[in-house]
């Protein structure tokens, strides 16, 4: 579904993504870790297209497309989904009719009849559910004045609303208390499939705890360094990543 | 002095006043604003007032002054596509000021009187309030309409009576030439009656257009009067548009204006007085410029008396190469204690060559008010524009949705649903 190929992307002539591979099937779950500042919300703002950073080298292929031909919409309607690490308030832009834009413009491009009406609201209904979410939530502005976790919640249930094959979910759960954290995560583990990937960028073994992965990855200085299965995280959890650093600087 | 005179334009006024009839009621306050106009011309922009809009480029030797109807004939389906989908309301409508009584509806509401100005003359409600609330001795062009206005409308409504549905007068300039029109309008609304007017505009003509409209408003005590004001038209529109509003004691007056891409040239000038106390006044304001259009909003509340209220909110959104002016004055006179008097402009700037210049201005005379003003000038939040984007929402729309609701402090104020809808779907069509 995502093939990432020796991706080297810089910010402001400083390079961040020095040689990123991944490769990420239908039906994955892949979780990407790392110390700070290694890269991991650079590479999600890469995916999604923010205009800040220049992709020196590499390709980025997603379900057979160039990918980083692709404008930011053009990206979200052809299935890939950032949730936001801090989800921009918009006050004046009502948070349902902000969904129901998102979600016909990317029926629009589908070339499926836009949900009207009663059907929207259902389907809203029905999403809103599974995530606990607030209705009244609806109604307000999008995100304004929205605490950490209902802005998290909310940006699960645009995922859930846009049905994407590829999300990524860029620190999801920091500013999550335990509750908001399980809600979180049962919401996500209703919505995959073996149609659809997921990518979970995370400090922590916590929410793996809920959203189990088959592979995880460990970024570090632009690179993924050492991949394996979900015991990997556990290992981090208890050794912290200077081990692994002390490795790459043996390497070097 | 401070002003120039474009020669043969004005030589036409001053023509056109020799030859008319001076008698009557009118006589004396067209003679006051004549001699104004005779010593002080057109303004330039070393008049404070125009300081940041030239009119000069406008106000050419070719105009016409033009009456009435001149050429175009009106078609009912020009006018039905001037409408307001879904207002519920009573459509008049002007030709260069003039009444056109079969495209327009009968109104017959108790205590409510609508004719064309110059029929008005004798009444006692005209003669009461008319020419009352103006300076021509300040203002150029109020001089130049007050001495030659031939066209407009005197509309009354009296003591205590209602008029639910509102008043939609669709404004049509139109000649064959290039041409300088005078519509006056004077609106009488009495002791606690309430009166809600909405005004739109069409321009149908290939010639250049520029429309001197003086609005004079009396709001009785008690009395509650709504204006609306949405300005649209093509390049050849230029208006000037000076509102004078006088409020008497526990009065309500609000008034909303649009101003939206396309016409080449606007300048308000609105001005209320509160000349009453626990006196309420709201100015809702939105301009979306673009192209090479100038909008310019001159503002003037005047407090005079204690315990009244006014607020003023007035927001642009600049596109292209287009100039925004914003100048809103409050004056607080040393009677006017325990006056809560507000002001806020905010505009965004979305064109390379797009500028405003924002003017907010407050004078207290009074020691016991509350008092607050504010400008912001800003762009387009980036991140919002992307976090919209990586929802599958397209760049145009999302521009659309981010300007809605930096708008939105201003059209949520719009209690009527159906205008409401029609301002977003011209600032939609705006951004286009």
């Amino acid at each position: 579904m995502l093939s990432i190929k020796n991706l080297k992307a810089s910010v402001e002539g400083k390079e961040i993504l020095k040689g990123l591979n991944l490769e990420v099937k239908a039906g994955e779950i892949h979780a990407i870790m790392g110390p700070n500042g290694s890269g991991k919300s650079t590479l999600a703002s890469v995916l999604a297209g923010r205009e800040d950073y220049e992709i020196t080298e590499g390709e980025v292929s997603f379900d057979g497309k160039d990918l980083l031909d692709l404008s930011p919409e053009d990206r979200a309607r052809e299935g890939l989904f950032l949730a936001f690490q801090y989800p921009v308030e918009i006050p004046g832009v009502s948070n349902i009719n902000f969904l129901k834009t998102a979600v016909n413009e990317v029926r629009a491009y589908r070339n499926l009849a836009p949900l009207e009406g009663k059907e929207f609201l259902s389907t809203l209904k029905d999403r809103q559910k599974l995530l606990e979410f607030d209705a009244s939530l609806a109604n307000r502005s999008l995100n304004e004045g929205f605490s950490g976790g209902e802005k998290k919640r909310n940006e699960i249930l645009q995922l859930a609303m846009l049905e994407p094959k590829l999300a990524i979910l860029d620190e999801t759960d920091s500013g999550l208390d335990i509750d908001a954290l399980r809600i979180v995560s049962q919401g996500v583990n209703k919505l995959r499939s073996e149609n659809n990937a997921f990518i979970v960028i995370t400090h922590y073994q916590r929410l793996l705890e809920h959203i189990v992965p088959d592979y995880v990855h460990v970024l570090y200085k632009g690179k993924i360094v050492k991949s394996g299965t979900k015991e990997l995280a556990l290992e981090l959890e208890e050794k912290g990543y200077d081990w692994l650093k002390e490795s790459q600087a043996e390497l070097a | 002095m401070n002003t120039q005179i474009t020669s043969s334009l004005y030589d036409q006024c001053i023509a056109t006043y020799n030859t008319e009839q001076k008698e009557g009621t009118l006589a004396a306050i067209r003679k006051q604003a004549f001699t104004s106009f005779q010593k002080n011309g057109f303004p330039s922009t070393k008049v404070e007032d125009w300081k940041y809009t030239n009119l000069k480029p406008f106000i050419q030797d070719n105009l016409q002054l033009v009456y009435g109807e001149t050429s175009t004939a009106l078609t009912k389906e020009i006018i039905e596509s001037a409408l307001i989908p879904g207002l519920d309301a009573y459509i008049v409508v002007l030709v260069n000021g003039q009444l056109q009584k079969t495209l327009s509806h009968q109104i017959n509401e108790k205590g409510f009187t609508l004719l064309p100005i110059l029929e008005a003359t004798e009444l006692p409600a005209f003669q009461q309030h008319f020419g009352k609330y103006t300076d021509v001795t300040k203002h150029h062009l109020t001089a130049v309409n007050t001495a030659l206005f031939k066209d407009g409308l005197f509309v009354h409504l009296t003591k205590s009576q209602v008029v639910e549905k509102p008043i939609h007068i669709i404004h049509v300039s139109t000649a064959k030439t290039d041409f300088f029109t005078q519509p006056r309008y004077l609106y009488v609304v009495e002791e606690n009656a309430r009166l809600k007017v909405v005004e739109t505009y069409i321009t149908t003509t290939q010639v250049k257009a520029v429309v001197n409209q003086l609005t004079e408003v009396f709001v009785g005590k008690s009395a509650n009067f709504q204006q609306y004001n949405i300005q649209t038209g093509d390049a050849n529109a230029h208006f000037i548009q000076h509102t004078e509003v006088f409020q008497e004691t526990t009065s309500v007056y609000n008034n909303y204006k649009f101003s939206m891409p396309g016409i080449s040239f606007l300048r308000n000038n609105l001005h209320i007085a509160l000349d009453g106390e626990h006196i309420e006044s709201h100015m809702y304001g939105l301009y979306l410029s673009g192209g090479a259009q100038l909008v310019d909003n001159h503002t003037i509340v005047d407090h005079r008396k204690p315990n009244c209220q006014s607020n003023e909110h007035y927001k642009g959104v600049m596109q292209d190469a287009s100039t925004g002016v914003f100048n809103g004055k409050i004056f607080v006179q040393e009677d006017a204690q325990k006056t809560n008097a507000f002001q806020q402009n905010n505009n965004l700037i979305l064109g390379d060559k797009a500028s405003v210049n924002s003017k907010p201005q407050l004078e207290i005379f009074a020691d016991d008010v509350k008092c607050s003003h504010g400008s912001t000038i800003g762009q387009f939040n980036n991140e919002a524009l992307f976090y919209l984007k990586t929802r599958g929402i397209g760049d145009e729309k999302a521009k659309t949705l981010l300007v809605q609701a930096f708008a939105f402090d201003v059209t949520d104020k719009i209690p009527d649903e159906s205008i409401q809808d029609f301002v977003n779907g011209l600032i939609e069509e705006g951004l286009k």
